[in-house]
């Protein structure tokens, strides 16, 4: 196992930039997930810890080693590909042992390796199959006992659930986790679903437009997004947005909504008046009030998703969209208005024109956390 | 998966393959397409450009191999005398009715044989081998086999042609000037409606099935079906078959030369069969690659021109 | 295409048509290859007599016995499978190699390689023949087997390299990832694992090239003087003209010129329109 350590990694195409200088340490052992819609240059940056992509700029370091210069091959790391990428002409026994054969390990070796695997990843049975015969399951799993009998330095994997029904990627999920404490091993994993980054991830890095927006753990970057961007990528449903202008007295700070409501909020440091902010707020910090209650304000109710466990009522509010999660069952008629209120202390403001979030001066002790982009791990 | 602990080998895989690159993998990673692709160029260059350089270079030389005073620089003589020999405006002549004449037949039963290939139906993959095979015949066999089947000695063709009335009595159209050029045009479409079937079948398989589906679910007739999907998706690779073939025909002298070495009187000499007869029957190597040199010229215009038509076209659409 | 809205009667005339014009395409095909077999089965005495017969009344296997064992064909059917099979062997590696490249790399000149590639097939070739002699003669090429494969080679690489590029675009770049993540260089892995899954796109391109070079004639012609080193076509066109009479055993040994193409053929055409399909979803 070892540590990765990327200093100003920089990619492009010729005059295209897709990665513009990537900071990010990575803990022995841990796991770290690179999270971000399509097309921000996740995939772009596993392949460059891989050695499958040039880096064009910047250094990456694996253990002690600058691994700029080194072949895939002589990196000592292995990936999980979205497509698995088996070996279609060989078994899954092949396929698992072909890097242990490429390094003319000793053949009992690779047995005793092969089987401690197998056993781990119940692939026993399999042994002696092609991938065709494998199900869509199966074939991650070799891909992951591909992986896992080489013990490499590090795993990467770049979407490797992304092929599975949403069962087994619960599973798989899962099954991740565990292996990964069992293994402690390094691993960095790549995924444009916030759900897979919450629930598997040590930390979580969130990208976009090939820059890392924040680093945090699942909790950190759900409770203290950094910008608007991270707020809204990470949490299903998710966070509601209102923009406004802001209105200051000298104690008392509040956002005005086009249609002339307003709603006060905590202050915070950076706040001025006449400043255009949003106000975010996630579903469960909304909350149906009755009309009486100070900082109500009245919405329409456009739509009612039943969830089982719970219920997400769609209002729109002073023109935005709203999203409004709760554990009752409430029976309101579609087009009625109704009242909802804000949990003050739980929302969030962001500045319009750069987007980040403005944090509130009051934090209790425990509640540090890392908003700067590219923050180094612990 | 939660089970007994397993211990995995420590330093399983830890041992770095034992090889590394002299050179940095930056200037490997430039390098290495070029190793791929150099013995291809090599011997392209070697055995094609240079010998066409060389080529060309002779359309301005005299060099006639049994004339030891010949190989001297004579400008454009050779293009001066090309402008007036009827016999290479006669050969040019023949060729464009050898090229379309062929090419016409080739492609349209070849189109509909692809379409024959396209539906599922019993013995279909047997009848694809069997249908395909004339394109595995050697050209010089493919030759020989048609005059002999155009021969009133061993072949039955003159025969059906006389009972059917088209002849009056069994003779060989390969030896009659009038209809010679129909006997290697004939063995020609026999010999290329299989490339036709096999591109265009090729071409007509990577459609997706489903359009065709939603076309009937809007109520598309088959016909309907078959001009608005099948003919549009065919179209880039008939449009680039087309002029591929009409170059490759034009330069095809196999068959000519076997059927009927160019005659009776000249009848059936095309340019390319024409430049043969030059340059190794009267072995006068200068005269022939002049010839060639237009030739040459004569087709990258027309490949040009049909690019430029085609741009023009899919501009104004 | 979907049949729906025809009636029964109109889809039992549509399949009779079907099968009526598969029926004339076959007939089409085989009847000249069939007419060679008879002839050449057929006995000196009847063939005059029988000429336009669909079968003679007796057949004969003399007019193999003669091409086989007191021609030179044996030996000219050698020499053709000596050159087409290096040839085919030769090519499909380069091509391999080619294809490869243009499958999996972005460099420099790419393009250009490719329009030359694309350019050389509208040569007329006829005019490279002297400058080739020129060009070999002296390296002691001509009137050589090796000369000839070295010849055929450049000829087929372009059509080859194209084929076998459609190929391997067919095949995901993460496998050759994969394995280089294993441990193995970039070539091995094109080697050992990609190369093994392209074996139709192999065998396709073998096929393809050995039929091409089994049947060129122009060149073997021209670059080849002695008997020792000619090949099947040039064995059968000098046939020709010196014993023009004797039809049976030149269409023996034309049909013994046929097999070896076939057999071939017959093994790849289905991955020959695999291949191309591959090409023309891409292209
Ligand atoms: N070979 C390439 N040439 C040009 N642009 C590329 C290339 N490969 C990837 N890109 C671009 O880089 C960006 C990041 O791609 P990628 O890392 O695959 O994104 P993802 O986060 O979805 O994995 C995309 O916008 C993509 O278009
Ligand atoms: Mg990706």
């Amino acid at each position: 196992m070892a540590s990765i350590e990327i200093a100003n990694a920089r990619k492009s195409y010729g005059a295209v930039h897709v990665l513009h200088g990537i900071d990010l340490a990575i803990a022995d052992g841990e796991f770290i997930v690179l999270v971000g819609p399509s097309g921000c240059g996740k995939s772009t940056l596993l392949r460059m810890i891989a050695g499958l992509e040039d880096i064009t700029s910047g250094d990456i370091r694996i253990g002690d080693d600058i691994v700029n210069d080194l072949q895939p091959r002589d990196r000592d790391i292995a990936m999980v590909f979205q497509s698995y990428a088996l070996y279609p002409h060989m078994t899954v026994a092949q396929n698992m042992s072909y890097a242990l054969t490429l390094r003319k390990t000793a053949k009992e070796r690779i047995a005793e390796s092969l089987a401690g695997v197998s056993e781990i990843l119940g692939l026993n049975a399999l042994l002696d199959r092609r991938p065709k015969a494998l199900s869509g399951g199966q074939r991650q799993r070799v891909a992951m006992g591909r992986a896992i009998v080489r013990k490499p330095r590090a795993f990467l994997f770049d979407e490797p659930l992304s092929n599975l029904d949403a069962r087994l990627r619960e599973q798989m999920r899962t099954e991740i986790r565990k292996l990964h404490r069992r293994l402690n091993a390094t691993s960095v994993y790549v995924t444009h679903d916030q759900i897979e980054a919450m629930t598997m991830a040590d930390r979580i890095v969130a990208m976009h437009d090939g820059i890392i927006q924040q680093v945090g753990t699942p909790i950190e970057i759900y409770d203290h997004p950094a910008n608007i961007f991270v707020a809204s990528f990470i949490g299903s449903p998710a966070m509601n947005f209102l923009h406004g202008t802001c209105i200051k007295t000298d104690t008392t700070s509040a956002i005005r909504f086009a249609d002339g409501h307003i709603l006060p909020v905590a202050p915070r440091p950076g706040l001025y008046a006449g400043q255009e902010i949003t106000l975010g707020a996630r579903p469960e910090h909304v909350a149906i009030a009755a009309p009486e209650t100070p900082g109500a304000l009245p919405a329409r109710v456009d739509l009612i998703e039943p969830m089982g466990l719970s219920t997400l009522i769609h209002v729109t509010l002073a023109g935005h969209e709203l999203k409004i999660f709760t554990m009752d069952r409430p029976a309101f008629a579609i087009d009625s208005t109704i009242h909802i209120a804000f949990d003050i202390d739980k929302t969030h403001i962001f500045d319009r024109n750069s987007e980040l979030r403005l944090p509130p001066v009051i934090k209790a002790p425990e509640e540090t956390t890392k908003e700067t982009s590219g923050a180094n791990g612990t | 998966m939660v089970g007994s602990p397993v211990t995995l080998l420590a330093d399983a895989g830890k041992r770095p393959v034992a090889r590394r690159g002299v050179l940095s993998r930056k200037w490997s990673g430039i390098l290495e397409p070029y190793l791929y692709v150099s013995p291809a160029i090599i011997l392209i260059v070697a055995v094609m450009l240079m010998p066409l350089v060389l080529g060309l270079s002779y359309a301005f030389r005299d060099i006639r191999i049994l004339n030891p005073f010949s190989g001297g620089f004579i400008g454009l003589a050779h293009f001066q005398t090309l402008m007036q020999d009827s016999a290479f405006f006669q050969a040019l002549l023949n060729t464009a009715w050898w090229t379309f004449g062929s090419l016409l037949f080739q492609f349209s039963l070849g189109l509909i044989l692809a379409l024959l290939l396209n539906r599922h139906f019993v013995g279909r993959r047997l009848v694809q081998a069997l249908v395909f095979l004339p394109w595995a015949v050697p050209t010089f066999l493919s030759g020989l086999n048609w005059a002999w089947l155009f021969n009133p000695v061993v072949g039955p063709l003159p025969h059906w042609f006389t009972a059917l009335g088209i002849m009056d009595s069994p003779f060989n159209i390969l030896s009659d000037p009038d209809l010679a050029m129909w006997g290697p045009i004939v063995a020609n479409i026999w010999f290329g409606i299989p490339f036709f079937a096999i591109t265009l079948l090729a071409a007509l398989q990577s459609i997706p099935s489903d359009l065709y589906e939603a076309a009937a679910i809007d109520g598309a007739t088959t016909r309907q079906q078959f001009f608005s999907i099948t003919l549009p998706f065919l179209a880039p690779t008939i449009a680039i078959t087309l002029m591929l073939r009409t170059i490759w025909i034009a330069n095809f002298a196999d068959l000519i030369v076997v059927m009927t070495n160019g005659g009776p009187a000249d009848s059936t000499q095309i340019v390319a069969s024409y430049i043969f007869t030059q340059a190794f029957r009267r072995l006068d190597f200068g005269y022939a690659s002049a010839i060639a040199a237009v030739l040459l010229v004569l087709l990258l215009a027309y490949a040009l021109s049909v690019i430029a038509l085609r741009r023009a076209m899919s501009h104004s659409s | 295409m979907v049949l729906s809205g025809r009636s029964r009667l109109g889809t039992t005339v549509y399949w009779a048509t079907h099968y009526l014009m598969i029926a004339a395409f076959v007939a089409f095909a085989l009847f000249p290859l069939f007419w060679l077999l008879k002839v050449s089965v057929t006995p000196n005495d009847i063939l005059y007599t029988e000429g336009v017969r669909m079968w003679p009344s007796r057949i004969t296997w003399d007019n193999y016995a003669f091409v086989l064992t007191k021609s030179s064909f044996p030996h000219f059917f050698l020499n053709s499978v000596i050159v087409s099979g290096s040839t085919a062997f030769i090519t499909t590696i380069i091509a391999a190699m080619t294809g490869y490249a243009f499958s999996r790399f972005a460099f420099r000149g790419k393009v250009v390689i490719i329009a030359l590639m694309l350019i050389t097939q509208m040569f007329p070739l006829v005019m490279l023949i002297a400058p080739i002699f020129r060009i070999l003669a002296p390296l002691g090429l001509t009137d050589s087997l090796t000369g000839l494969i070295i010849v055929y080679t450049a000829f087929n690489v372009p059509f080859a390299t194209f084929l076998m590029q459609s190929f391997f675009d067919g095949i995901p770049r993460d496998l050759e990832e994969a394995a280089m993540i294993d441990g193995n260089t970039r070539f091995e892995a094109f080697r050992k694992i990609i190369l093994p899954l392209t074996l139709p796109g192999v065998a396709a391109t073998l096929g393809f090239v050995f039929t091409a070079a089994w049947s060129e004639l122009l060149f073997a012609l021209m670059l080849v003087s002695s008997e020792s080193a000619s090949t099947f076509p040039v064995g059968l066109l000098s046939f020709v003209s010196k014993f023009s009479v004797d039809f049976g055993q030149m269409m023996a040994a034309g049909v013994l010129a046929l097999v070896p193409a076939c057999l071939f053929f017959l093994l790849i055409q289905r991955y020959l329109v695999q291949g191309l399909t591959a090409g023309a979803v891409k292209g």
